[in-house]
């Protein structure tokens, strides 16, 4: 974990309301591993002064990236910053994902929207290779398609429109797959709430292990605050967790789904 | 140039420390920032036993501050002592240990078991937690209590004691004047205010726990005249806190009577604000030819 002022080097439109920013920072980008985030101070925002959590994208030399969608003050200020302006990172943060080892289970990402950046490196640095089911509501919303298939992933996308891969909800095929079977199987998966409470659910009805990279509002990043609990199990009840420090992935078998809010 | 002040028989390298809640037992922000340049580390509050803390949401973000209602989660005495003392005994500076209970029986038995464990550099009497049903608030804003509170305390220890006061009162002074004649050796001012916001959109609260305390800069000058009247009020030092950023807060909270200072809701987004204002001091007292920091407490003329 280090605080630093990186420069930004490219932050362009990925697709409609979704954004991809690179930062130059020689000094994190070896540190991340797969499911960390940076904590991101954007210093237009001026009276908003608190950091925003972002899960990393990718890693390439000295840059890390972003994808991001615009859906408040924060990501808007952000979308209007051009190269050559800084930001102030603390990062890597978190405790990530399990990267599979060769000849070991065979992963199963599941992403909801921009939930399918945040396991792009674990993919890339997975030695063994699987399948990504990839949910969204619109075709816009299946992010980093070809960006997976260039690394020889198979992508199963569904949109709940139908514009796009299968219709409906992405649990569906993921259902389907581990219906032709369970054997040597890992989930790993990334989106909002209600989707890893899904994935959750069926990963423990077909018992296969599960990773779940859990979304909370954040405040200080870095375990101080107690902003960012979740319940997880612990003897008899439920004890609460950080998700930026214990987290944000936890084995969906430690979640107290029952005595979440 | 001299930094260091005395909070009762605590000594500070400098006037600096942290604002309890802030900065998590210390260990989180080591390994961003060198706490052992800090004037002390104070740690979040504790109690006999552990605490779950409030549901979330827990924290929202307003104008040039932010709400909580974290409701003082916590590992209890024991659970500190194992988990996060070896770490604090450790450092070179002193930890102040923030401490709260439901009874006046519970806080003089927090203070008597972290009195028993010997290296702790002082107390904080946390009487104006807003956040939690039962215990700081009430404590805080009822002066026979609040005197309760403190003697209490004092009987049990010599540690310093640091009483954190609550802003929600009418006039501080008698407040104030309060904790000091039940023994405290100094006094913390300020804790948040009570405050809410609404989402709108939903029509929920932005908290699970409905309202919570506003910090940040947003209540800085509210602050900075409680600190004013408090330090009149009273011959003991106060440390004053409320919404510092940078050291020309820092030297207003001292200037308007305080003779230390706490960084709170800064460290959560800019995590060297503390050290940063430790270094801005400095500069201003070489600029101004101010020999030793505690010239500038309460140092400021109200009169043109």
């Amino acid at each position: 974990m280090l605080e630093q002022t990186v420069q930004i080097v490219a932050n362009e439109r990925d697709t409609d309301s979704y954004f991809k920013i690179v930062l130059r920072a020689p000094q994190i980008a070896p540190l991340v591993q797969p499911g960390q985030f940076a904590h991101v101070r954007i210093l237009p925002l001026r009276d908003a002064l608190l950091r925003r959590p972002f899960s990393i994208y990718q890693v390439a030399g000295d840059t890390f990236s972003i994808l991001y969608k615009t859906v408040g003050k924060g990501t808007d200020a952000l979308a209007r910053m051009r190269p050559g302006e800084e930001l102030s990172v603390i990062a890597p943060l978190g405790h990530g994902f399990t990267v599979p080892k060769a000849g070991g289970e065979i992963p199963l990402l599941v992403a909801g929207g921009y939930g399918m950046a945040a396991m792009y490196l674990l993919a890339q640095r997975s030695p063994q290779k699987g399948i990504v089911f990839v949910g969204g509501r619109r075709r816009v919303d299946i992010l980093c398609e070809k960006e997976f298939a260039a690394i020889g992933w198979e992508v199963r996308p569904t949109t709940e429109d139908g514009s796009h891969g299968e219709k409906g909800l992405v649990t569906h095929p993921l259902i389907a797959e581990l219906k032709r079977t369970v054997a040597h199987r890992k989930v790993f998966a990334c989106g909002p709430t209600p989707m890893l409470k899904a994935v959750g659910k069926i990963a423990g009805d077909f018992d296969v292990p599960a990773e779940l990279s859990m979304d909370e509002h954040m405040c200080c990043g870095v375990g101080t605050c107690l902003t960012c609990v979740i319940k997880v199990k612990s003897g008899d009840g439920w004890e609460y967790q950080r998700t930026c420090t214990e987290g944000p992935v936890f084995d969906s078998r430690e979640i107290a789904w029952e005595a979440q809010p | 140039m001299n930094l260091s002040v005395q909070i009762g028989k605590l000594r500070m390298q400098n006037p600096v420390t942290v604002a309890s809640g802030t900065f998590g037992y210390g260990a989180e922000y080591a390994r961003l920032i060198d706490v052992n340049l800090l004037g002390a580390v104070t740690v979040k509050g504790i109690r006999l036993n552990p605490v779950p803390g409030n549901p979330t949401p827990r924290t929202a973000e307003t104008a040039s501050g932010m709400l909580n209602a974290i409701g003082l989660q916590g590992p209890g005495v024991d659970g500190f002592i194992k988990k996060y003392w070896p770490f604090l005994k450790g450092l070179k500076v002193p930890t102040i240990i923030n401490i709260w209970g439901t009874t006046v029986e519970e806080y003089a038995e927090v203070a008597r078991r972290f009195d028993a464990l010997g290296g702790v550099g002082a107390l904080e009497l946390n009487v104006s937690c807003p956040n939690i049903k039962e215990g700081g608030a009430q404590f805080g804003t009822d002066c026979k209590l609040l005197s309760q509170v403190v003697a209490a305390c004092r009987k049990v220890t010599t540690l310093p004691l640091i009483t954190k006061m609550s802003p929600n009162v009418p006039n501080i002074a008698p407040y104030a004047k309060a904790a000091e004649d039940a023994g405290s050796d100094a006094l913390a001012v300020t804790n948040s205010f009570p405050a809410m916001a609404i989402d709108i959109h939903t029509r929920k609260p932005k908290l699970a726990n409905v309202t919570g305390g506003l910090t940040g800069p947003a209540i800085k000058p509210i602050a900075v005249k409680l600190v004013w009247e408090a330090s009149q009020a009273v011959k003991i030092p106060v440390i004053g806190m409320g919404g510092i950023q940078n050291a020309d807060d820092a030297i207003e909270f001292l200037m308007a009577g305080a003779t230390a200072v706490a960084v709170g809701t800064a460290n959560f987004y800019e995590p060297q604000t503390a050290l940063q204002v430790i270094a801005g001091i400095r500069d201003f007292m070489e600029q101004k030819k101010i020999a030793d920091v505690k010239e500038i407490t309460g140092s400021f003329k109200p009169q043109k």
